[in-house]
Formats: structure tokens, C-alpha cells, sequence
């Protein structure tokens, strides 16, 4: 153990045994909570907690991943149990104060769960049916640690794994306990990360970048932003610790530029790290050193794939890049790179730390650890899962998610995000595997599951996801740019009782044509919804194209915008090239 | 507000605006794209002193900085409205109602599709996904995520934010989860 960290270990303790000596209320705000109204319920209970003279504590935290019963409150007393507060609005804070925070007793009728305490009348959190079959991981300290405290991460184990690694290990050996570990990326395509992280490492170039992948684009998946807002050290750490296994000297964090907590938190936790010598030069005191950012990027689905991404960092279009040559011989700035998701990332403090014989006992045989859901749409329990793999998708669906709130049947669970399928309920047996997932067709890509109950109409989904990968195609390449296109024309009259015979046959054709000519996967899989659909639910589709589908489809309107170029008011620039709106600007040399 | 100011000001303090907001991004890596970002949060939009700006400070031209601007569907070229309201569209939100949302408010406010009121009081967008998907459908309403929307909440949510209220009020009863079977 390195003297820093011993130092920084004892201090992490101290200030949480302080944070313990008084009430501590924990409240999740974030993406997760603010749409639930966490930021009042935080407001009022500052208010309250100064205006009756109590000395408490009161943080924001990230999410539990219960979603459904936010705004989510958390107060342990000194000595006193733990309890969650589900739904606790502003109206509900004085109450709230004058009971458990004043007199330590908690107001069950209102509560949720206890934590690590038992209290009569009360189910223990991880007995609440979400909860049932997590093993969390990646999500070890959402909703226990306010994320931009770096002492508090240090309590909970936190760089417990970067300072064995200096310590006790070489590069090599941590490449090689990743590789043991069985970790494969988590951003969908579950390629081996030491086998990836391995490429890089065998690159002398003296500066290499490790690039944070947390573009997240997929609409129903927020596993990523999640794990970032609710815990940035532990992406931060597990960079830092792919830095010292592969030899990279500048870690970038990719964040979609709108999403304002995620972006904050993992902001201030890179400073909190730099100030503590947990980045930048001399790292713990030995001889490694690493840097961190975090890079914006517009919206844009398509620079999440990782050569965009690449050209976003480098404040370009985000236009995939033509391969080879690979990203570990020539990435971004033209140095050697290497792109992992934020949540392969976040599992690696914790492969070190415990070893990788821990995380292969954990999941099944090929597809090691845990895998996080998310789910939403119709269904009882919304929010975040850390699932072992090897559970089915009715468990999730079904016995965490409570199945639909009004009793309907489901028809159908969307999964791999707008370029993924659908599973049709009675598919729902299959279990979550890499490998079993893609043998059947399905993928679990970004971990975004979207239930949808059976007053759904396929078709109308479909288009959706359609009118999505038609107006997130970049527009480098043609068969994707034109056949996006023409696969929405062809859902839109389908949709509108205007299909034409030979309709499903000819985006077929045109599928085809995507997946053969597409430089990356966004117009290879483009077709994607459309087949899985017609595959599970043909029947509608056709009776649809007659004008008597089982369901009514209301008009759709979609964005206005597309990647082929916005508009000024009167002219564009590119336009006006000659006028006068450019004349007094000196060209000026590109370098 | 920023966009108020933005609005109102001169050439002169336009381009001011600009420097500053391209001086003071907080990436340590400056990009054309970190630019327009920190010009589009500073000002609301992208205004055309805003493409020769970045251009000159990258070192490229106009055509370059405008070919990225334009690609990304967050940057605007005129600046907002008082108000901005945005909709969810993505899958979650969309079985649950988002379309419903949308058009009511295209009627509401008199728009048909994005755009701005003729009254220059509210922006009306659609965004691919806003992130809160357990709490769809969801909105944003100056930037603040609101779920589990009702076009009758979010009709009487505009209302205060014309009023001036500085935050619409989110948190009652109306917008619990019922745990109840």
C-alpha cells in the first residue's frame, strides 16, 4: 500500500464515522430524480432541517435504480436504523423532518424498505421484489455516496484497486487479471476488454488515450449516465487503472452534451481527483501518471460508435472513420486510442480489488459479472437492475419489473436500443448471455428494455424507431443516408393504411442493401426493428397494410431537423460564400 | 436571462458575448465543437458572429465551423424564445403518450411542428431522448426534466413559467407514483 493511500484511507474513514455521528439524510437527485421532482424535495428539506435547529446532513445522492419511487429519500439517525421514503414530494418533507429526523423513530406508513437494520412492518431493500436477483457492482455506491465526494468513495473501497495495482502490480499483470476475468465490453458489442485493452498496450507511442464512451444516445437505456452521475469516481478510478494497464497517458470522457448532472458531477470528481493526487503527475506518489477530461458532444446517436466518437472528441461532424487503420494504431488526434463504455470501466476498480477469480464466480461461464437493465414503458417497477448474467428476461420483466401497472398482458420487450429488436412476450424466456442472446437473434446491446403492454401497436413502434435511425444517420455513406429514408417513406404509409403490395418485400431489399454497403453498424443494423418485428408480428403488419390493423395508429410527427444541414433564416453560410457575410474574413491556412 | 441580453445587444456586444463564452468553456481541450457548445449555453443560439469567431480562433474557416454546426441538430441559428419547452419522443415516451403531448401543444401554442411562437414566448422542440426514461413521459421545461406529464399539468406548467414563476412546481400529489394496486 502506497503511504498516500494509506493517509487518504484513514481520512475517508474519519469523515465517515463524522457523516454517522449526526442524521444523515440521503436525497437522489440526477437525470433520475429531477424528473420526479427531487430538486423541491431537496429545497425543502434544507429548509426545514436549518428552520427546527437540527444538525443533519443533507447530500444528493444518485439513484438507487428504484426508480418508480422517487423522489427517493434515505435518513439514518445515529445509532438508528436506515429507511427509504419512496415518493416523498416537498408536501411530504416537514412531516418527514418532525418524525424520524427529529426523534429517530421512522414513520413506516410512508416508508419503502430499511437498510442494513431491520424495523418491524418493514421489508429489508434488498427483499423488495426489484431488488430480488441484483448483485451490484457497477452500481456498488449509487444511492449511498454523494458522487462528488471523494473521501466517501474512498470509504465504500474506492481506490482500494488503483493503489494494489501501483503497488503490487505491474501493467502486464492487470491486463492480465482483466483478461482472467472474463470482462467483456458492456457497450454492446462484448468483445474480451483485456484481449482490446491488450492492443493498445502493445503500442509504444509515449501518449495514448483511453476514451470513456458514455455518448448513451439510445433512447430507454441510462445505464451509462446513471453510473456516471451516480458514482463518476468509479469510472474514473477504472480509467485510471486502464491507463496504468495499457500505458495511456490521457483518459477523455465522452458525455453527451444536455445532460447537465451527469456532466457536473463527473466534472467536479475529476477535480476532487486531481486535488487529491489521484490524477495528473506522480499518481499516489509512484512514477505514473495520467490526465483526465471530459469531452462534449452534440446530440448525435451516431457518434457513440467509436471512430465518430473520435471525430467529435476532435470537435468535428461525427462521421465514422474509415478502418483500418484501428484505433489502438491511429485514433483520435492521430494517437494510438482505445474506446471502452463507461460501464466496463466501472467494473474494474472492483475486478482488481477483489480479483478476478471473484468476478468469473459471478454471472455465467462466457459471460462474466453482471449485466444493468433498464427498464421502462409499461411497467410496474421502472428504473436500473444489476442482474447477474444467467437470469431470464421474464425474471427481470416480470418478477423485478412487476410485470405492466394495470394488469394488461405484455406484448413485447424492445431491446438493444432504436438499432435492436423486439422480443415478443412469449420469448421472453431467454436467458441473459452474451453469446445464448446473439444465437438467438436478440441483443441486449446498450441494456435499455422497453415493455410494451398489449395496446401497443408494433407498427407505430416501429416507425418510431425508424423515424430514430433515419434522422440520427449521419449521412457519410449513401445506403444508409437514402435507405433510412426510404424505409421510413415505406412505415409512414403503412402506418397511414397506404401500404402497397410488395411494401414488406421491398425493405427487405432494401435492409439487404443497408447491411452490404454501410461503413458502420448504425446503417448495417438500420433494418433491424423493421425485421424483428415482421418476424415476431407479421400478422400485424399485414393487416395493417389492408387498412384494418388490430390497433388505431395516430399521426406521428417527428423532428423537423436531420443531419442534412440546418438553416439559417435566409441563407447558409456555404451559400453565401461570395456575399458579403464572409467577405471581410481572412481565409486563413488550415494546418 | 442570458438570452434576453443576447437578444437586445448590439453587433458589438454580441461578438463580446462570444469571445467571452469561447474564452471561458471549462474543457482544458478546445474544439470548434467545445466552442459552438459553450456559445449555444452562453447565448441560447448560434449567431453568425458566433461561426466567424470560432473559425478565426480555430485557425479554419466559416464553411468548416458552419458544415459542424449545422450537423448537430442542438445548435439554433436564431435566437430562442422566453421560454423553452421540449418533448421526449423516444420509444419509452412515445407509448406513453408523447405524441399526445406534442400535438396538444402544437395546438395550444399554435405551432404546427417545432419552432417558436409568433409571440416569441415559447420554443417548442422535440428531443430524441432526455434520459429519464422510468419517468416518461417526459419533458423539459427550461432545461428542468419534469416527468410522468399530462398535457393539463404541462398546460398549466407554462402558464407559471409566463407568469414568471422560476421554477414550474413539479413535487405535488398529482405526480406520485401509486403504489396501490
Amino acid at each position: 500500500m502506497t503511504y498516500a493511500f494509506q493517509h487518504l484511507q484513514r481520512e475517508a474513514t474519519q469523515r465517515w464515522q463524522d457523516l454517522h455521528a449526526q442524521t444523515w439524510v440521503r436525497i437522489g437527485t440526477g437525470l433520475m430524480g429531477d424528473a420526479a421532482g427531487a430538486r423541491e424535495t431537496v429545497a425543502a428539506m434544507r429548509y426545514d432541517v436549518r428552520h427546527a435547529g437540527l444538525s443533519a446532513t443533507v447530500s444528493e445522492v444518485g439513484t438507487w435504480g428504484l426508480c418508480y419511487a422517487e423522489p427517493l429519500v434515505d435518513i439514518v439517525t445515529p445509532g438508528g436504523p436506515r429507511v427509504l421514503y419512496a415518493n416523498v414530494g416537498s408536501d411530504r418533507v416537514s412531516e418527514l423532518v418532525a418524525t424520524h429526523v427529529t426523534t429517530g423513530q421512522p414513520k413506516v406508513e410512508w416508508a419503502l424498505a430499511s437498510v442494513e437494520s431491520d424495523v418491524p412492518g418493514l421489508p429489508r431493500v434488498e427483499n423488495l421484489p426489484m431488488m430480488r436477483y441484483q448483485v451490484r457492482i457497477a452500481l456498488r455506491n449509487a444511492g449511498h455516496i454523494d458522487p462528488v465526494e471523494l473521501l466517501q468513495y474512498v470509504a465504500r473501497g474506492g481506490y482500494e484497486g488503483l493503489d494494489k495495482a501501483l503497488s503490487d502490480m505491474t501493467g502486464q499483470d492487470v491486463l492480465q487479471e482483466v483478461k482472467d476475468a472474463g470482462l467483456r465490453g458492456r457497450g454492446g458489442a462484448a468483445f474480451s476488454t483485456g484481449t482490446k485493452w491488450g492492443f493498445l498496450a502493445g503500442n509504444p507511442a509515449p501518449q495514448k488515450y483511453m476514451l470513456c464512451n458514455c455518448e448513451e444516445g439510445d433512447p430507454g437505456a441510462f445505464n451509462d449516465k446513471t453510473v456516471l452521475e451516480s458514482d463518476p469516481f468509479s469510472l474514473i478510478e477504472g480509467c485510471t487503472i486502464a491507463g496504468y494497464a495499457t500505458g495511456a497517458s490521457n483518459g477523455v470522457v465522452f458525455v453527451r452534451h444536455g445532460h447537465d448532472a451527469p456532466i457536473q458531477r463527473v466534472r467536479s470528481a475529476i477535480r476532487a481527483a486531481y486535488a487529491a493526487g489521484l490524477l495528473g503527475a506522480n499518481i499516489l506518489g509512484t512514477d505514473f501518471s495520467f490526465d483526465m477530461e471530459v469531452s462534449l458532444v452534440g446530440e448525435s446517436y451516431v457518434a457513440g460508435e467509436e471512430t465518430a466518437l473520435m471525430e467529435a472528441i476532435e470537435g468535428k461532424r461525427s462521421m465514422p472513420r474509415f478502418r483500418p487503420p484501428f484505433p489502438a494504431a491511429v485514433g483520435v488526434w492521430g494517437k494510438p486510442s482505445n474506446i471502452n463504455n463507461i460501464k466496463t470501466l466501472a467494473y474494474v476498480p472492483e475486478i482488481i480489488r477483489q480479483g478476478a477469480e471473484w468476478f468469473t464466480g459471478i454471472g455465467t461461464e462466457k459471460s462474466a459479472g453482471t449485466a444493468i437493465a433498464c427498464l421502462s414503458g409499461h411497467i410496474t417497477y421502472a428504473g436500473l437492475v444489476e442482474v447477474p448474467f444467467g437470469v431470464t428476461m421474464r425474471q427481470i420483466v416480470e418478477e423485478m419489473g412487476g410485470g405492466t401497472p394495470d394488469g394488461k398482458a405484455i406484448k413485447l420487450v424492445q431491446t438493444g436500443g432504436p438499432l435492436g429488436g423486439m422480443l415478443p412476450s412469449d420469448a421472453l424466456d431467454i436467458v441473459l448471455d452474451f453469446d445464448e442472446m446473439a444465437k438467438a437473434g436478440a441483443m441486449f446491446g446498450s441494456g435499455g428494455l422497453i415493455v410494451a403492454d398489449e395496446t401497443t401497436s408494433v407498427v407505430d413502434l416501429t416507425r418510431n424507431l425508424i423515424a430514430f435511425d433515419q434522422m440520427e444517420s449521419c449521412g457519410k455513406c449513401f445506403p444508409c443516408r437514402l435507405g433510412m429514408g426510404h424505409l421510413l417513406e415505406v412505415m409512414e404509409r403503412i402506418c397511414t393504411g397506404e401500404g402497397r403490395p410488395g411494401d414488406l418485400e421491398l425493405m427487405e431489399h432494401v435492409g439487404k442493401d443497408m447491411r452490404a454497403g454501410s461503413l458502420c453498424g448504425h446503417g448495417q443494423l438500420g433494418f433491424n426493428p423493421v425485421a424483428s418485428a415482421l418476424k415476431a408480428f407479421g400478422d400485424e403488419f399485414r393487416a395493417q397494410m389492408k387498412g384494418h390493423g388490430p390497433i388505431r395508429i395516430t399521426p406521428f410527427v417527428g423532428p423537423r431537423s436531420s443531419r442534412r444541414g440546418a438553416q439559417l433564416e435566409e441563407e447558409t453560410p456555404t451559400s453565401q460564400v461570395k456575399g458579403d457575410f464572409v467577405a471581410h474574413i481572412q481565409p486563413v491556412a488550415r494546418p | 436571462m442570458q438570452e434576453t441580453v443576447a437578444m437586445s445587444a448590439n453587433s458589438d456586444t454580441l461578438r463580446q458575448l462570444v469571445q467571452q463564452a469561447i474564452a471561458e468553456q471549462p474543457s482544458a481541450t478546445v474544439t470548434v465543437l467545445s466552442s459552438l457548445l459553450s456559445v449555444q449555453d452562453a447565448l441560447g443560439y448560434i449567431p453568425k458572429v458566433a461561426l466567424e469567431e470560432v473559425a478565426t480562433r480555430s485557425g479554419t474557416s466559416v464553411n468548416d465551423v458552419w458544415g459542424v454546426a449545422s450537423f448537430y441538430p442542438n445548435f439554433r441559428f436564431v435566437p430562442p424564445a422566453r421560454h423553452s419547452v421540449e418533448v421526449c419522443w423516444g420509444p419509452t415516451c412515445h407509448i406513453l403518450g408523447a405524441q399526445q403531448l406534442f400535438q396538444g401543444l402544437m395546438g395550444h401554442l399554435g405551432l404546427e411542428g417545432e419552432g417558436d411562437t409568433a409571440d416569441g414566448e415559447f420554443t417548442l422542440k422535440l428531443n430524441t431522448c432526455l434520459g429519464s426514461c422510468p419517468h416518461g413521459p417526459v419533458v423539459s421545461l427550461e432545461h428542468q426534466l419534469a416527468g410522468h406529464m399530462t398535457i393539463d399539468q404541462l398546460k398549466a406548467h407554462l402558464e407559471e413559467l409566463q407568469v414568471g414563476a422560476a421554477q414550474p412546481k413539479l413535487n405535488d400529489a398529482s405526480h406520485r407514483w401509486d403504489p396501490s394496486p
